[in-house]
């Protein structure tokens, strides 16, 4: 009778070890309980930290209201869309999630997310609450969009103004050659060792979001565009080749921009940078909740600077339609309060609290007129939005191209750092990521 | 020495007498009696559990990951994956075009891999050799300096790197605090250790400082196996150290040897979780190795029937490599006992 003891034992045990693998692959992130949903915020504060605390009231206020718990996890940028990819892959993501505008229609295509329309887009109150230039963001042209606008962001040029008192700069530069002149006037050795230790200029060199989106401004400023008419990349036509150039060169030839920010990923850092009087200018979408944390008042903002100061259409471009937008998972088991959330975080009273928290622009009209957005800054952000943005390539393509343009410069900086970049080396390093693009469509 | 069928081994239980000894006569049945049927069921249902899970956590994934390789995956069929096109070879075809810019990338990085592996393995050895014919004296505070060899082996992997990655800062990292501000060793200019040229070195620094101390584990207990008679008998005969090394030391730890190289070369081959930490999504182009450039390909350009060409080529390369390693090099059971 022992042997066949032994044997059931270690059936048992199989039986038992498989079950419990099984039981390891279920469950995920999708709570099965109905009054808790789970949300992915991305980080719009100073931290993951800071974000949490700011989105708590407005999660405890959808609580009280509806009887919904959320359980809430920030993500980090240079974690988000991988994250969002791995939900995606699996099935298996939360019930509610943000993400960048600019990768709307990229996952869009992935069919993972549910479409705007019948019971989510009644709950939001309809598109004509919204503003244009953001709702255009939540898919491609002519779709059912998979995501709903969040927070609002454009491009400002934000500098040091005691910098540039003390360099006898009267007023913020206009075009492209007044804001390189004047970069160089800011680059200075203050420590007698003959090497500058402040710099007219500062980036988040080995970013590949802020590159790209650098790529695709300074290419349209220049006449071109990182796609043609029939949707064929063009990363190596002459403007677009110019475009790039203009923005390493200020790091490989003006010398404006301090070597040591090809190292920077993070845009926290460069806004350190001209916190701490290390650089006088940057380019930046809400840098106000850095500032405010860091009780920094010595601060100026301005348009970007464009090749002429009157430059308008495509060369008027400062920046790309930016922003954070929401999508519910279709997988959700809980879509109805998923749905829910949507529809409270998009309300006007939340849009003016969370923009409020974030330093970011409402999008939706009626929260526009906000008095917490009628600030200097504000004005700046939303002409720059209006009236000088176009969106980042609404192509299901545009993940792919945001990578392989923000990589190249990305290597691009890391060579200017450690040596010299010609023009050669930006046509072979933007020809290299065209091959690749079209390799992958 | 091979069994045979003159002494039972497995060759007779196949075979067919040529001649009968006694016709007619009933033959006792060769069937197992029932307990002992019984009996020999046992090792397949203790052998279960570790298979079934073999097949579901290892194996199961691995024929995915081929399957992938054949189809075009990307993030327009992602969610339904199962009804992706199959496009055949066409996945190696783009894979190993050296005409195109994602082959070249591929055949380059295939051979820096090659050699990262060798630098990083060889440095490894000699320090986790070293480290282990040192510690194998008796001498005040071995157990104190043998557990501190041990720390960069017992930190969890990312802690390490990450420490690494800032220590290798340009502008605020210790490294350059070090070499240029307090020694004035490499100049007045701060390298940049992430970037460029440097890369492939600071990476090869990280990757031994985990890797050392697991040769130096394996060898120390491979050298407890050596009888220190054997010492004693060749320093009467007047060999010297490096003698008694050569001769002893070696050949004794040569099959704990053969299974060690082959293992931290392939982790070392295979390495993504250093680089990732190091560098981020992208390494720089003169740090780039195989497992990086796969996930760019596959999460970067979301072109994941690539990533998994590329995957199956690694595997194909490093099966014969594995296969004729433990044919040619490690020792062959009997014969080296």
């Amino acid at each position: 009778m022992k042997n066949p003891l032994k044997v059931i034992s270690a059936v048992a045990a199989t039986v038992a070890l498989a079950l419990g693998l099984s039981g390891c692959g279920g469950g995920g992130s999708s709570q099965a309980s109905s009054d808790t949903i789970t949300y992915w915020a991305s980080d719009q504060g100073n931290s993951l930290d800071d974000t949490a605390t700011k989105l708590k009231p407005s999660l405890d206020r959808f609580t009280e209201k509806t009887g919904v718990k959320v359980q809430l996890e920030v993500i980090s940028w240079t974690d988000l869309y991988n994250r969002i990819l791995t939900a995606v892959t699996s099935g298996d993501g939360p019930d509610v999630l943000n993400i960048g505008n600019t990768w709307a229609v990229t996952l869009q295509e992935t069919g993972a997310f549910e479409p705007v329309e019948g019971e989510l887009l009644n709950a939001i109150g309809g598109k004509d609450r919204f503003l244009k230039t953001s709702w255009s963001t939540g898919g491609a042209e002519g779709k059912t969009p998979t995501s709903v606008p969040l927070y609002g962001l454009a491009y400002n040029m934000y500098y040091n103004t005691k910098m540039f008192k003390e360099a006898g700069i009267e007023k913020a530069p206009t075009t492209w050659d007044e804001f390189v002149a004047d970069a160089k006037k800011l680059t200075k050795d203050t420590n007698g060792d003959g090497k500058p230790d402040q710099w007219g200029f500062t980036a988040a060199g080995a970013s590949v979001s802020a590159n790209s989106h650098q790529a695709f401004v300074r290419g349209l400023q220049n006449g071109g565009s990182l796609f043609d008419k029939d949707g064929k990349p063009t990363f190596d036509s002459d403007p677009q080749v110019a475009g790039v150039k203009q923005f390493v060169d200020l790091m490989a030839v003006d010398k404006v921009m301090s070597p040591s920010d090809a190292e920077i990923s993070q845009g926290a850092q460069k806004v350190d940078n001209l916190i701490n009087g290390k650089a006088a200018m940057m380019f930046d979408q809400s840098p106000l909740k850095n500032f405010a944390a860091r009780d920094f008042k010595d601060w100026g903002v301005a348009p970007i600077p464009m090749m002429t100061a009157d430059a308008t259409g495509g060369r008027g471009t400062q920046s790309h339609v930016a922003g954070i937008n929401l999508s519910v998972f279709k997988n959700s088991d809980n879509k109805a309060n998923a749905i829910k959330l949507a529809a409270f975080l998009t309300s006007d009273e939340e849009q003016v609290a969370l923009n409020k928290a974030y330093s970011s622009l409402p999008v939706v009209t009626a929260a526009s007129k906000d008095a917490a957005f009628q600030t200097e800054e504000v004005k700046a952000k939303n002409d720059a939005l209006s009236n000088h943005s176009l969106p980042m390539p609404l192509i299901a393509k545009e993940g792919q191209m945001e990578t392989l343009t923000g990589t190249a410069i990305k290597n691009l900086f890391a060579k200017a750092a450690t040596g010299t970049v010609t023009e050669n080396d930006i046509k072979a390093a933007l020809k290299d990521a065209n091959n690749q693009m079209a390799a992958a469509q | 020495m091979s069994h045979s069928a003159l002494d039972g081994g497995p060759a007779a239980a196949g075979s067919t007498p040529a001649f009968d000894p006694e016709p007619g006569r009933p033959k006792a049945s060769t069937a197992l009696p029932v307990r002992k049927r019984r009996r020999s069921f046992l090792p397949y249902g203790l052998i279960a559990p570790a298979a079934i899970l073999e097949l579901l956590i290892h194996i199961g994934p691995m024929l995915l990951g081929i399957w992938i390789a054949f189809i075009s995956l990307t993030q327009l069929n992602l969610t339904n994956w199962l009804n992706a096109p199959f496009v055949g070879l066409q996945n190696f075809i783009n894979g190993l075009n050296p005409e195109s810019t994602i082959g070249q990338a591929f055949f380059s990085t295939v051979g820096r891999t090659l050699f990262y592996t060798i630098m990083v393995v060889g440095f490894s050895w000699v320090l986790g050799m070293a480290g282990a014919v040192f510690l194998s004296s008796n001498f005040k505070g071995r157990a104190l300096l043998r557990t501190f060899f041990l720390v960069p082996y017992a930190l969890p992997a990312y802690v390490g790197t990450i420490a690494w990655a800032f220590m290798f800062n340009q502008r605020d990292g210790a490294v350059n605090q070090i070499l240029v501000d307090t020694f004035r060793l490499v100049g007045d200019e701060r390298p940049f250790w992430l970037l460029g040229q440097n890369s492939f070195g600071a990476m090869i620094v990280v990757n031994v400082w985990q890797l050392w101390p697991f040769a130096f584990l394996m060898l120390m207990a491979a050298l407890q196996n050596v009888p220190h008679d054997v010492y004693e008998a060749a320093a009467i005969d007047g060999a010297s150290l490096w003698q008694q090394f050569r001769t002893i030391t070696l050949p004794m730890v040569r099959p704990a040897n053969g299974v060690l190289l082959m293992v931290m070369s392939l982790w070392t081959f295979n390495q993504f979780n250093i680089p990732f930490v190091l560098f981020g999504a992208s390494s720089p182009k003169e740090a780039t190795l195989i497992s990086p450039l796969i996930y760019q390909n596959s999460f970067g350009s979301w072109n994941f029937g690539l990533g998994g060409a590329m995957s199956v080529l690694l595997l194909i390369a490093l099966f014969i490599a594995s296969v004729f390693y433990i044919r040619m090099v490690l020792p062959k059971g009997a014969d080296n006992d």
